[in-house]
């Protein structure tokens, strides 16, 4: 039973031997370390590169043109903006050479808070990557998951970013979420390829036998059906979102999950399957609310299915401060929590807008209590910090 | 560790045979031609911009010359700047498709309309799409060069940019990434030194006595070279390749070049006073040695100025791109690279652009 880190090891270890990846490289990520988070530990194709995040971005965009084919880490999300240039570069390869040059590579990040990482280790990186054109950008919150968007971004022809939830690194698959040829019990297979503690100079990993999975960009999974409200979550979220969902179902209020997975390409039809349903929406994600990724899911929702809704669209992200707080309760008050996202969980269940006979709404869950609102105060206060003076 | 920085040249270089100088000067002063007709366009009013590189055609064909020309990594890998186009020339491209990249018409083969003049893309030959940005080459190169490395032979991977492009940090990521111990790189490094940033004197900003003093601390073999000397420019680039393709290690040569029309039609695009020309330079020592006079030189000028200024009439008619196109080439459909099949469908149905599938 795979951990996230583990499952992109065993990824990488199936591109390195079966999809002809070439080159796994970044700080520390070859011998003795393996990554910082270990995701890169056993891997034969893995060498550490000099501390210059720009000189890994360049490289490995050299390689992709030289036809090789290069994963590269950025050791914290936080640190890739200082590639954003390279970045920008890397996505109009293809573009602004009119389709002359293909460039395919992966960028593979950790990012986000729920580690106590303070300002640099903590940032989210979705909202910088979905305002890159020309990169597809996945965000996967289970090792199952980790494991086939990697592998589909290994065989993209294009670049491709991979951005790992660093608090979820150690989070085991849950039962029924096994990567098809990985054994069950999870001290097994970490004896088979986790980096022993001391000497690992003689250390060779046993890798279990998995196959081939790649899973399609551009198609969200849908964690929990529901009738009310649909949220639409990646990475650390999805599971907060899950328990909140729980939590209210208890009051009579349904809620759908949805897991995005991939941001772009994103699904926009299966997004628009379950709005037309719920015909309310939460969009969740730690990255700063202006310019948000939910940001423009909201917009093209609100654009395309004003008509249908009986609430307003909601997103519910970072607060847009310069940096995440070391502290537990400045952290707690920078990236969504499961009582935030509860209570406007309730807030849109408990809300319909009047329409038309033609659209009447057709079952009104029970208004919640009134909540103590931190929303409402985190209104106030983005309006007092950011008031033209 | 090699040594880092030899002496400066004292004596006159090994003079070229009559072919090689005849021919350099025939492709300096296309180079020169095309520069000026590209000017002249963008002053008609065909063109928005111009940028390029009059006043180093000497060091810039004598690379162009010298390059390995092919594609894939038995080759020569070109990561070039905007001021290349002679060099491209010298490789053997037609100065008819620089013109259509001023005039930016769907039959630009380097962009397709999207890209300023100058800024070249020719995959079959390993060129690298040239960007504005002065410096991200520097980066990009230690992987091609990496790959070079790796696969034997001896191709190697040349990189370019100007003076004020090395105050940035991608120079920094390249000396040290070609330069790791044990893992040395065939790469070319070159900086053409014009001595400004667009108006700013380098002298003002760089207190570094030599661009090429900074290999020293790598232990990077470098050299600074008076490149508007042709048989300079070219007996010291064929030097330093060879020494690139046959140790498999990294070269950084600093080439003193002129700026003859500024840095782009922004800061005008008028011939500047004062700086030493290379094609003056190449002429004088055609007459003194008998190969060309100046009655059969002033003709072949005219000459080139009449066909490339009947070109541009031709390239003015050629078709602008359909806006529709800006959707072309967003993502690839396949690696044209290596030619690979994808064997999955990553693209969300299929479709160019997924997450833009309607009211767009």
């Amino acid at each position: 039973m795979a951990t996230q880190v583990q499952a992109v090891r065993m990824a990488l270890h199936v591109g390195e031997t079966r999809l002809g990846v070439t080159d796994i490289f970044g700080e520390d990520v070859g011998p003795p370390l393996g990554g910082v988070f270990t995701a890169t530990q056993g891997l034969a194709t893995a060498w550490n590169s000099p501390l210059d995040e720009r000189g890994v971005i360049g490289a490995a965009m050299g390689l992709a043109l030289a036809g090789q084919r290069p994963v590269c880490e950025i050791q914290f999300g936080d640190y890739a903006f200082n590639t954003i240039d390279l970045l920008k570069l890397a996505g109009a390869m293809h573009w602004s050479s009119n389709g002359d040059w293909s460039l395919p590579m992966v960028m593979m990040t950790p990012v986000g808070s729920g580690i106590h990482g303070s300002i640099y280790h903590s940032h989210s990186f979705d909202a910088q990557a979905t305002r890159t054109p020309g990169w597809k950008v996945v965000m996967p919150s289970t090792p199952y998951d980790t494991y086939g968007l990697l592998l589909s971004a290994i065989v993209d022809p294009n670049p491709v970013m991979v951005l790992l939830p660093k608090a979820l690194m150690r989070v085991k698959a849950r039962p029924g979420e096994l990567i098809p040829g990985e054994p069950e019990d999870e001290r097994v297979l970490s004896k088979m390829i986790d980096a022993p503690l001391g000497d690992r100079s003689k250390w060779r990993p046993e890798w279990p036998d998995t196959p081939d999975i790649f899973l399609p960009f551009g198609k969200l999974k849908r964690v929990r059906e529901g009738r009310d409200v649909t949220v639409v979550a990646y990475g650390r979220m999805v599971a907060i979102c899950e328990r909140v969902a729980e939590q209210v179902a208890a009051d009579g209020v349904s809620v759908e999950v949805i897991d995005l997975r991939s941001l772009i390409p994103y699904d926009w039809e299966g997004l628009v399957e379950s709005v037309s349903r719920t015909r309310r929406l939460l969009l969740i994600n730690e990255d700063t609310e202006v310019t948000n990724f939910g940001e423009h899911l909201a917009r093209r929702v609100t654009e395309e299915l004003f008509g249908e809704l009986l609430a307003a669209p909601r997103v519910l992200a970072g607060k847009n401060l310069p940096g995440i707080g070391l502290s537990d309760e400045l952290e707690k008050a920078s990236v969504p929590q499961a009582s935030g996202i509860e209570q406007a969980v309730r807030e849109l269940a408990a809300t319909s807008i009047a329409r038309g006979a033609s659209s009447a709404p057709r079952s009104r869950p029970a208004a919640p209590p009134r909540l103590a609102s931190a929303e409402l105060d985190h209104r106030e206060a983005f309006a007092r910090a950011y008031a033209v003076r | 560790m090699e040594a880092a920085v030899l002496p400066p040249r004292e004596s006159q270089p090994r003079p070229l045979p009559d072919e090689t100088l005849l021919r350099m000067h025939e492709l300096m002063l296309t180079g020169r031609v095309l520069e000026e007709r590209l000017i002249r366009m963008q002053k008609q009013g065909d063109g928005y911009f111009w940028i390029g590189g009059p006043g180093e055609e000497a060091f810039n064909v004598a690379l162009g010359m010298l390059v390995d020309r092919g594609e894939g990594l038995a080759h020569d890998y070109l990561h070039l700047h905007y001021r290349s186009s002679a060099t491209l020339l010298a490789m053997g491209a037609d100065p008819v498709d620089a013109l259509r990249q001023m005039k930016n018409t769907a039959t630009d083969p380097y962009s397709g309309g999207r890209n300023f003049a100058g800024h070249a893309s020719i995959r079959r030959w390993n060129v690298a799409p040239i960007s504005s940005p002065i410096e991200v080459q520097f980066s990009m190169a230690p992987g091609t060069a990496l790959a070079q490395k790796r696969y034997g032979g001896r191709g190697i991977t040349i990189v370019q940019g100007g003076d004020a492009g090395t105050a940035e940090g991608d120079f920094a990521t390249c000396l040290i990434w070609v330069s790791r111990p044990g893992n040395e790189l065939p790469c070319l490094m070159i900086v053409t030194n014009n001595e400004y940033g667009i108006s700013t004197p380098a002298a003002t900003q760089h207190g570094e006595a030599r661009i090429s003093d900074r290999g020293r601390a790598f232990g990077i073999r470098s050299k600074t070279i008076d490149a508007n000397d042709a048989e300079v420019a070219y007996r010291e680039l064929e030097e330093a390749m060879r020494y690139v393709r046959t140790e498999r290690r990294p070269f950084l040569l600093e080439a003193r070049v002129s700026r003859l029309y500024g840095h782009s039609s922004s800061s005008g695009a008028n011939l500047v006073k004062g700086e030493v020309d290379c094609l003056v330079e190449i002429e004088k020592k055609l007459e003194e040695r008998g190969l060309r006079g100046r009655a059969e030189l002033d003709a072949m000028r005219a000459q080139k100025t009449e066909e490339l200024l009947a070109a541009a009439r031709r390239v003015i008619a050629e078709p602008q791109p359909e806006g529709h196109t800006v959707w072309d080439h967003v993502f690839a459909e396949r690696d044209v690279v290596q030619q690979n099949p994808i064997p999955c469908d990553n693209h969300g149905g299929g479709r160019r652009t997924p997450w833009l599938d309607q009211a767009h």
